[in-house]
Parts: C-alpha cells; structure tokens; sequence
C-alpha cells in the first residue's frame, strides 16, 4: 500500500476541528472570509497524500496535523478578544508545543525519543488532559457568554419595548391633554355664557317684580297725589275766604289767624304728601336700576313697611276682592343697618308677595270666617343681631317642598306665573351678600314664617 | 246731617273737616271719623240711629270698605237705612259692580271731587227735609 493513509485521520479530524471552531467561536460572522477558506483545510492534508505517493513517510500526518493546528491557533488568534478563543489558545498550547517537539525530535534525533520514551509519553498524557480540561472550560465559558448575551439581548428587547410603550404613552397623554385643554376651554365658554345668562335672568326676574308692583306702586303715588291735589284745592278756597274777609268792614281776627293756621298746615301736608309720592318713584327707581352692592345706613323698619305697601297693593291690584289684615310691629331700637337696600328691599318684596300668595291661595279654598293675615316684626335679638319676621296664616309650605324653596327655578306657581327665582336670590342675598341667615318655620294650613337674621 | 267717614289715611279729617267748614260752622253737617271697617262699626253700634250717611273707601287694611257695607246692610236693615257711599282709588267696573249689589247707594272714585260731592249732600238734605 502506497497511499499514506495515515493523513487520511488528521484530514478528517482537520475538518471535525473546523466544524467545531466554527461553532464554538460562531466564525461565519465572526470572520466570514477565513471560515470560507477553512472549507479547503482538508487541501493540504490530499495534497500531501498526492505528493508523497509512493514516498512513505509516517511524518507527514504530524506535519500536517501541525499545520491544522498552526490554522487554529492563527484563527484563534483573530479572535483574542472573545474569551473562550483565549482558553482555547491556552488549552492547545501545550499540545502543539508537545507535537512540535516531537516532530523535532522525530526528524533530528530518533534516538532521544527512544531513551526519554516515558517522558513523551507522561507529556503527551498530560498535554491532553490540559487540553480536554480546558476545552471544556472554553465551551462553559461559552455557554456562560451565550446566556449573557441572550440575557442582554433581552433586555435590550425589553427597554426597546418599554421606550417604545413610553412614546406610545406619551403620545397619548399629549393627545388626551389637547382633549382636556380644549374641554375646558369650551367648558370656561359655557360658564362664561352662562353666567351672562344668570346676569340676565336676575335683571329680568328684578323687572318681572317690578312688573307685580305697577299696580301697587300706581295706587301707593295716587294716594298722596290725591291729597296734593285736594289739599291744594281746599288752600285756595281758604286763601280766597281770606280775602273776602279781609274786604269786610268788621273783620275777624281770629278767623283769620284759623285760616292762616290751616293754610300753613295744608302747606306741610302738601309738601309730605309730595314727599312720600316721591320717595316711593325713588324706591320703584332704586329697585329697578342694577344693584351697586354698596352696603348703606338702612332703616330696616321703613323698608319693611315701604315693600309692605308695595307687595299688597301689587296682589290687589291683581285681585281686586283680596283684602287682607296686615299686622306690622317695628321695633324703634332697630334702626339703621349696614345694609345694600335695593337687595334687601328685593328680598322682603319677595316674602311678602309669596305671603300674601299664600294667603289667597288658602282664601280660595278656606270657609267665610278666614282672616287672611300677613305679618312682619321687626327686632333685635338677645344676640344683639337684627331679625326681620314676614309672617302668614297661608296655606304653609309641606316638608319635602320646604327642602327645594331655595333652590334656583324651584317654584310652586303655574307656569308663567313665578321666576322660581325669588327666594333663592333672596336666600343669596341675605346669606353671601349681607352675611345673615334666612330661615324658614312652616305648618301646612296654619301658615308660614321667614326669619331674616342680620348681622349689625 | 250726621255723616260717618271712614278711611285708613288720618289727613282725610283735616281734608274734610277744611272742605266743610262753613256747613260744619253753620250746623248743616256733622262729621265724624273711623280709620278702619272695624272701628266703623264699633261707631255704629254706639250712635247707629245718629248716622244717616256713611262715605267709606274700599280700600283698606284689615276690613275692606265692601265688608263694612255688607255689615251694615246686614245688621242695619230697619228703615230708614243708612246710605253708603262708596269710595275707591280703583275706578274699576268690578268693585263698581260689587258695591252696587252689595247695597251702595253712590260709587265715587279719588281723588274726591267735593263740588260734586257736596251737590249730592245737598241734594239728600233737601231729600230728607
């Protein structure tokens, strides 16, 4: 046999070696060039079995298992910087040193491997113990840098995902904030709009009581017009029996002084009846005009009483049989308050029409011998505070209604007929505006009490 | 003539009492006054056979001008009954109406118009005499 088939081994473990390089140091990305021409590692190995046909050598297998592992360790070499090449350097070291050696020896001195025979051997045993060893440390290391990466891989995955579920949040929480912003905008619109509204509506319900009160403010002028008139006609009959008795031969002294006396009197009685028609057009101006907030001395009696007037001769005027026993008691010590008298005029007006609703209401249906009765007291309490009592023997307000009374547009009236704003403005008023309480006490089908407390 | 007025304003005294003064001087008429129906008729019950007119507004707190007639007309019914006049603020049919059925005997309206009205006085002066 001329083949030196003893290449044919190291040819096939030239190639086992190769296939295990590359998967141990992942060559194909690692040094794709080099991995495509470890393909022809088996190319020296048949080119040394071609050459040395018919020339036996047992050397050449070691020469080119040395050449296999020059290859490795040159591979090995690129890639220093990944661990497990390193160990494996360190593992084949050893070995080659070992088998380069003996090639030496083998060309150069037969006769020294026969004589340290024992020695090779130990070295060559020990060589490959060192090599196994560290080869399994170089796979373990391996495995170990795989599990590391894959673990950073994931975690690189993981951030990826979270930075990408994080722009995702953020733009929706950019999105969601342009919705509130616009939300709000429109809702700032809306309150906005609505508290023109409520402006509005005020002035309107202002006007609507306003509207009651024609009549009643109507009659409280004509009176004291009438007395202007009557008192001036009567003055000008007394002026002209002056004269005449002036004119008589005898005249009367005394009967002149009386005249002159009468005619002095007519004259005041003129001026407060002028002066009472026009306070109440100053009241009906007041009350109509826009409230100016500011807080004035206020006689809480004259008020009272003044509204009072309005109030009943505003139903009257309405209902022309509806006659009613009024029952006033002002207390002097009262006095004047700090007070904003147009609202406060409002809120009085406004117990003392429902009042006297109440009492119609109950006369409709009650027998003869009902007395409608309104009522107001004015004093001071023992806290020294200012109470104002408006009260009726109406038809009295039930429990569950008594509960709604100050709320906004709550009314009990036909439609048409109230704002359902009256008492909550009043509440409103004497609560935010003047710092009082309003209260109200109510049986039904005995009547109703509201107690203004205001603070002096 | 005894005439009742009875009114809640105080100045119509003086009023009436400056209008009539020389018939009031000369004995023709007497007044006297109330300020509320219930006063009115507390008077009545006391001089009932002195008063021969009674001049009521309508309009009042308390007893309306229209209840006092009713009143009257009721307890009052023996000839000659007193004669009511009527006096409102309010020229207005249904209370005209109302007067008339309850038993008035004039409907007047304010401001009073006194040539007017003592023409009528004179007129059931001479109606009694």
């Amino acid at each position: 046999m001329d083949v030196n088939t003893s290449l044919i081994i190291p040819i096939a473990f030239s190639m086992l070696a190769v296939r295990w390089m590359r998967q141990l140091l992942d060559l194909p990305t690692r040094l794709p060039r080099l991995n495509r021409l470890l393909d022809f590692i088996w190319a020296p190995g048949v080119a040394l079995l071609v050459l040395s046909y018919g020339w036996d050598s047992n050397l050449l297998d070691e020469v080119y298992q040395l050449f296999v592992f020059g290859v490795v360790l040159y591979v090995l070499l690129r890639c220093q910087d990944y661990r497990p090449a390193r160990t494996m350097m360190l593992a084949l070291a050893p070995f080659v040193a070992y088998s380069l050696i003996e090639l030496l020896v083998a060309f150069f001195g037969k006769s020294l491997l026969k004589s340290y025979n024992e020695v090779f051997d130990t070295s060559q045993g020990f060589t490959i113990i060192w090599l196994v060893t560290f080869v399994l440390i170089a796979r373990n290391q391996k495995k170990h840098l795989e599990r590391e990466r894959l673990e950073r891989e994931k975690e690189v995955q993981e951030k990826r995902r979270i930075e990408a579920e994080n722009s995702q949040l953020e733009r929706m929480v950019a999105e969601r904030t342009a919705t509130l912003t616009q939300q709000a905008q429109e809702l700032q619109h809306a309150l906005d709009e609505l508290k023109t509204t409520q402006d509005q509506l005020i002035q309107s319900e202002k006007m609507a009581s306003l509207g009651e009160l024609t009549a009643g403010i109507a009659h409280e002028i004509q009176n004291p017009l009438n007395f202007v008139t009557n008192f001036s006609d009567v003055s000008a009959e007394l002026v002209q029996e002056l004269l005449e008795e002036q004119q008589r031969p005898d005249r009367d002294p005394d009967l002149e002084a009386e005249l002159l006396a009468d005619l002095k009197q007519n004259l005041e009685k003129i001026t407060h009846h002028g002066q009472r028609a026009a306070s109440i057009v100053r009241g009906m101006l007041e009350h109509s005009r826009q409230s100016s907030g500011e807080r004035q001395p206020t006689d809480v009696n004259t008020l009272a009483d003044e509204y009072l007037r309005l109030a009943y001769h505003g139903l009257r005027a309405k209902n022309k049989a509806f006659n009613a026993t009024i029952n006033t008691f002002f207390d002097p010590s009262v006095g004047k308050i700090e007070a904003v008298s147009q609202d406060l005029g409002r809120v009085l007006l406004n117990l003392f029409t429902n009042a006297f609703y109440a009492v119609q209401k109950r006369q409709e249906t009650a027998g003869a011998g009902f007395v409608p009765t309104v009522g107001v007291t004015t004093r001071r309490n023992a806290a020294g505070d200012v109470e104002i009592r408006v009260r009726d023997n109406g038809t009295g307000i039930a429990e569950e209604v008594r509960q709604k009374i100050f709320q906004p547009f709550f009314t009990t009236k036909p439609t048409g007929e109230g704002t359902g704003l009256g008492l909550s403005l009043s509440y409103d008023i004497v609560t935010k505006g003047h710092g009082g309480t309003l209260d109200v006490d109510s049986e039904v089908n005995q009547g109703t009490e509201f107690i203004i407390t205001l603070p002096s | 003539m005894k005439i009742l007025v009875v009114d809640d304003e105080m100045d119509v005294r003086t009023l009436f009492e400056q209008r009539f003064r020389r018939e009031i001087r000369n004995g023709q008429f007497s007044f006297s006054f109330a300020y509320s129906g219930e006063e009115a008729l507390d008077y009545l019950h006391a001089h009932a056979s002195e008063v021969v007119l009674i001049l009521s507004d309508i309009n009042m707190p308390g007893m309306s001008g229209l209840e006092l007639l009713r009143h009257i007309r009721e307890e009052y019914p023996a000839p000659p009954p007193p004669q009511v006049m009527m006096i409102t603020a309010y020229g207005d049919q249904d209370s005209h109406d109302q007067a008339l059925r309850l038993g008035a005997d004039d409907f007047l309206t304010k401001p009073v118009d006194f040539v007017a009205l003592k023409a009528k006085l004179a007129a059931m002066e001479t109606h009694e005499n």
